[in-house]
């Protein structure tokens, strides 16, 4: 065969070019499609231009500019959609926090806008570290045990600080002073990176070190050992901080990495029927997620005399919205109370820009995601493929459990909408994440040694 | 604010918020036409087929390749631009079209080197002909034969786009 005499081969994306100016037009493009929400809503609400206008919008610019001059710098071969759709999906929901802080039915309603920008300058500030810290994302693999345990104490540590009034059932937050922080929102990071690390090692022994039992490959059971040890801790978390959301994320995260690293069909079946199983049991068990599950089977039915509960009202709102929505800022989303920025922010989105508007945020979201898995099929080292796939998953799977929870599709869990809903370690760690997507796909799309870019290929 | 104004605004919004997710699309439009492979030490850096079996040209000729590159660009529309192999054990693998003669045969410094059992070392040749404006396939003296949708070759055969060359197993296509 002239296989043995050929030399190295590189696949690499059809000419792949730098394309950050790309980029910058795109971010433009990105900065003013919020100001032209934020007008809206204002001569809706008021009859007027919303007075901060202007300040909106050049923080928003500011911060998406700084953000592509740190990319310019560290990061130039990078993928140019995922900073502009971030950014997008950023200013959006900015736009519509500030329109529910206008909403004055909602009851209890803090302004929020304002810290949220806040939180965006600071997720922004951290992406412009990751990309200047993080050299090569091959580093992170020194540190797989040290993330895989950072994840676990993070995840541990809220159920050791003593839970509050109007934690809402979930024991997520640490209360530090005046603010709180939701730890396990630094998990995300932190598992793919543990599980990528852990996977490159182990792949082998979990993909061929099988027996084929009805045309399945079923694992020895020492190789189970990991997977077991996983689903339990999801199992755990799920019991002592009642929070679904965490332990599906977790869960999904490991599955999906378990799948792609071994190409194993039955790994996948294999998750999903301990995932029930543990599902089940826990229901059986645990009063707040039988309450879910309650209220994802009957949502409009009426509680306590008091209307219809909140799957219910966010339904409605859906509903009200139509094909093309009520328009910015003249919907009743408040009605849908409690968690209307955060958890539900979907809902107002459907009411005031209809199917039309929902379905453009989640094409955008499954962009986003697909640049992920793209990414992770340019990288060349396979530390930087299965990390891309984790985050990536990590990333679509949360909109898929808070979308899913919104429109009543799964039982809803506590899970924030990535970049839109209020909720600021959701915001920073969202931002982190793709940081360190972009660093991947900047080592994955920059030219081999010796292969100079052609001419006339950068626009 | 009147009712109009409010209702163009809202489409208006919706209308722009398609048109990111629209150019965004565009821009990622290259995923969709796949791959390139490039061999390390090309220094062309020419869009190849399957390494395996598609042989770079020698130094000499690279000069050459780029001079023929500009050319290549200027041809009318429609012409043929690659060779698919469309079935046998390289089924897949497609080779670019540069103006230069490619070999087909089982012989190590073929353009496609074939790995079927019904192939000669030298099988056959496709090369374009400057006269009939057009790529050409002839049979450099195969023991199976060559044969253009069905029928054996016995003469040079001008190819059009789309017509299956067969030698053995192997079954390979002109694509624009």
């Amino acid at each position: 065969m002239t296989a043995l005499e050929s030399p190295a081969v590189v696949i690499a994306p059809k000419g792949a070019p730098i394309r950050r100016n790309t980029e910058l037009s795109l971010l433009v493009f990105a900065a003013l499609v919020p100001v032209l929400a934020y007008a809206e809503t204002g001569l809706s609400m008021d009859g007027r231009l919303p007075a901060g206008m202007l300040w909106y919008g050049l923080g928003l610019g500011g911060f998406a500019l700084l953000a592509h001059l740190s990319v310019r710098r560290c990061a130039p071969h990078a993928d140019p959609l995922m900073l502009p759709i971030a950014a997008l999906l950023n200013g959006l929901g900015l736009v519509f926090i500030w329109r529910l802080d206008k909403a004055r039915e909602l009851h209890p309603n803090y302004p929020a806008a304002q810290n949220q920008l806040l939180w965006s300058g600071l997720g922004i500030a951290l992406f412009v570290a990751v990309m200047a810290l993080l050299k090569d994302h091959r580093r992170l693999q020194r540190y797989t045990y040290l993330s895989g345990f950072a994840a676990l104490v993070l995840l541990a540590l809220p159920a050791f600080f003593p839970a509050r009034a109007g934690d809402f059932g979930a024991r997520i937050w640490l209360h530090l002073g005046s603010f709180s922080i939701q730890p396990g929102e630094f998990v995300k990071i932190l598992l793919p990176v543990f599980f990528s690390g852990f996977l490159m090692v182990k792949r082998d022994a979990l993909a061929l070190a099988s027996r084929r039992v009805l045309g399945l490959y079923l694992p020895r059971g020492r190789d189970l050992g990991p997977i077991v040890v996983v689903w339990a801790l999801s199992v755990l978390i799920l019991v002592f901080e009642t929070d679904l959301g965490t332990s599906v994320l977790f869960f999904g995260i490991f599955v999906v990495m378990l799948y792609v690293a071994t190409q194993r069909t039955s790994w996948v079946l294999f998750g999903a029927l301990m995932a029930g199983l543990g599902f089940w049991a826990v229901t059986r068990a645990e009063g707040h997620v039988r309450g879910r599950i309650d209220e994802w089977l009957h949502p409009l039915a009426a509680a306590r005399g008091a209307g219809v509960g909140q799957i219910g009202q966010a339904l409605f709102a859906l509903g009200a919205g139509g094909a093309f929505g009520t328009g910015l800022g003249q919907g009743h989303s408040w009605l849908i109370g409690f968690a209307a920025k955060s958890d539900f922010i979907l809902g107002t989105i459907g009411e005031e820009t209809g199917v039309a508007g929902v379905i453009a945020v989640l094409l955008l979201y499954g962009l986003l995601a697909e640049r992920g898995l793209r990414t992770a099929l340019a990288a060349r080292d396979p530390f930087g493929k299965l990390l891309a796939v984790g985050l990536a998953a990590a990333f679509a799977l949360q909109v898929f459990i808070v979308a899913g929870g919104v429109t009543g599709t799964i039982p809803l869990t506590g899970m924030t909408l990535p970049f839109v809903a209020q909720g600021g370690s959701s915001v920073i760690t969202n931002w982190a994440l793709v940081a360190v997507l972009l660093k991947i796909s900047d080592l994955a799309r920059r030219p081999a040694p010796g292969e100079s870019l052609q001419p006339g290929t950068t626009p | 604010m009147s009712e109009l104004t409010l209702t163009v605004m809202r489409l208006g919004f919706l209308a722009v918020l398609w048109l990111f997710v629209i150019v965004a699309v565009q821009v990622i439009r290259s995923d969709l036409f796949g791959t390139k492979m490039t061999q390390r030490a090309a220094t062309t850096g020419r869009r190849g087929g399957n390494p395996n079996t598609a042989r770079q040209p020698s130094a000499a000729s690279a000069p050459q390749q780029r001079q023929q590159a500009p050319a290549q660009s200027r041809q009318r529309r429609g012409a043929p631009t690659h060779l698919v192999i469309t079935q046998g054990s390289l089924a897949g693998t497609t080779v670019a079209l540069q103006g230069q003669t490619i070999t087909l045969g089982r012989a190590h410094d073929s353009t496609i080197v074939l790995d079927d059992d019904y192939a000669s070392s030298r099988h056959a040749r496709i090369y374009p002909d400057q006269n009939a404006g057009a790529w050409v396939v002839e049979d450099t003296g195969s023991t199976n034969g060559t044969f253009l949708d069905n029928a054996r070759l016995t003469s040079p055969t001008p190819l059009q786009p789309g017509s299956a060359i067969r030698i053995g197993r192997t079954v390979i296509e002109l694509r624009k």
